[in-house]
């Protein structure tokens, strides 16, 4: 599974990429890979305010609906219209043309609660194969 | 996890990991629901072939003298109309004519009959027709001593002939062959739940890995892929073809499903008999029919809030993407008022409704195939 190493991660397999105060938000590579097919995303609103662990938005597969949470507290500033008409996105290009949306991230929250790509690592390989689906 | 231990597993579970399979927990099998990708292996069976591994379905014989008098007390089909090497889709329903399950009844033999039932029914089904057995006829499960396949798409003749090379001529279509391959039966009827031309295969369980990396290997020059359940639910989708549990159920009856054909109230006897008599003279209250979405919007999905207006007048029983339609697809027991073609209903989605419109069975359908 690819894991980039210039990203943080939320333990429910959001990434973000930090850029000052302003962050990207996708699915990971091994979020997608378990979603499988993603046939529609029902992105945030551009104003929406989140904080972090809060359900935003939705995915779904042929089979399944699921919860994206935001993995920093803050403001939705932008969203990726592209996955209205390509949701395949998600699962051919996770951590780019992928991307779900922007949030300026609120004001003194820090990020201490996200994975480092070691530690998220950690995590995909202590899941037992086959488990969650 | 760890509860995975605990489901049941077919002869193929090593070779659906060794393909890469997700598996799940289905009824409480673990099963493959895809290798690759559903939308990949749905467009496999409807262009070229695929192979779904069914042994977690069900094998029940019925022999002796009395077994079509017996089976015709039993199911809603007429069992006379069965030559020898023929079957017919069928249901086992309760005194309110509700369905225990649907099912295939092939006639093996002159007075030998092979029932292949769903496999989270084996249990129920087997106990029922078990305490309503009569004295002359001999009932066994065989669902663990049986490995299945079900071969389907348009390569299925051609995938038929290269396996047996004009040793065998094919099945026609709701036909059964019974061939001894190193003097053991293999049963293979040109059935299926896809709507495309194919075969099920039923196989002794030791035999199950052969005959399965057999098919894969003869068929990759017809683009064979193994496909998983995923695929199966969206192919038996388009061709509104029901799922018992979801779509059939103890408190629905065939007439409300639309499925009177697979009925015969001139038999006279079976259980649920009297009750579908009534509900045919009365009408029924509600039907079940196909819908699609006619926007863009989120797979519907069962249990799914249909709306006429500001009423609520049903709920999903099923709901996917369609893979060749490219769009919501779904059925529901819709009140009779409102079940009828291009009727615009709403289903809700979190909250949202969105526009549907019901439409003709089947959703889907597929060039006619050779014989």
């Amino acid at each position: 599974m690819n894991v980039p190493d210039d990203l943080h991660y939320a333990p429910t397999h959001e990434w973000l990429r930090l850029d000052g105060s302003s962050g990207t938000v996708g699915i990971t590579d091994h979020a997608q890979a378990e979603l499988t097919d993603v046939v529609y995303v029902e992105l945030p609103k551009v104003g929406a305010e989140a904080n972090a662990g809060q359900q935003i938005c939705v995915v779904e597969s042929v089979k399944a609906a699921s919860d994206i949470y935001a993995p920093v507290s803050g403001t939705v500033v932008a969203v990726n219209d592209a996955l209205t008409a390509n949701p395949a996105l998600l699962n051919t290009d996770p951590f780019g043309e992928g991307w779900i949306f922007k949030i300026k991230v609120e004001a003194g929250e820090d990020i201490e609660h996200l994975k480092t790509p070691a530690q998220y690592r950690e995590q995909l390989g202590a899941a037992d194969p086959g488990g969650e689906v | 996890m760890s509860a995975d231990t605990a489901l049941k597993q077919t002869p193929l579970h090593a070779e659906h990991i060794r393909l890469g399979a997700k598996m799940v927990d289905f009824g409480g099998w673990s099963m493959p629901v895809q290798y690759t990708g559903i939308i990949d292996e749905h467009h496999a069976v409807r262009g070229n072939l695929g192979v779904f591994d069914i042994s977690h379905m069900g094998q029940f014989f019925a022999e002796g003298e009395g077994a079509a008098a017996w089976l015709n007390r039993l199911l809603t089909n007429n069992v006379d109309r069965l030559a020898v090497g023929e079957c017919q889709y069928t249901f086992l329903l309760n005194e309110d004519g509700g369905v225990i399950d649907d099912l295939i009844l092939y006639r093996i033999a002159d007075a030998r009959y092979l029932l292949v039932v769903n496999a989270s029914k084996i249990d129920e089904d087997f106990a029922w027709m078990d305490a309503h057995r009569e004295a002359g006829v001999s009932l066994e499960n065989q669902s663990v001593r049986y490995a299945g396949f079900a071969v389907q798409g348009p390569k299925s003749a051609q995938l038929f002939d290269a396996f047996f090379s004009g040793q065998y001529s094919r099945p026609a279509r709701n036909e059964i062959l019974a061939v001894e391959i190193d003097g053991l039966t293999y049963f293979i009827a040109r059935t299926g739940y896809t709507g495309e031309d194919g075969f099920e295969v039923f196989c002794p369980a030791e035999r199950a890995v052969k005959s399965w990396t057999d098919i894969l290997r003869k068929g990759a020059e017809f683009s064979i892929k193994p496909c998983g359940l995923g695929a199966r639910d969206t192919l038996r989708l388009e061709m509104c073809y029901p799922l018992n549990g979801s779509d059939l159920a103890a408190d629905t009856t065939p007439l409300e499903a639309g499925l009177g054909i697979f009925v015969d109230l001139q038999k006279p006897e079976f259980i649920g008999r009297a009750k579908l008599t009534e509900q045919k003279r009365s009408g029924v209250k509600r039907r079940l029919v196909p819908f699609r979405m006619t926007g863009p919007c989120p797979p519907p999905r069962s249990h799914y809030a249909i709306f006429k207006g500001d009423q609520k007048i049903a709920e999903t029983s099923s709901g996917s993407l369609s893979p060749t339609l490219k769009t919501g697809i779904g059925m529901a027991y819709i009140p009779t008022e409102f079940a009828r073609i291009n009727e615009q209903i709403e289903i809700e989605i979190r909250g949202k409704r969105f526009p549907a419109i019901i439409e003709k069975k089947p959703l889907h359908r597929s060039a006619p195939s050779v014989n």
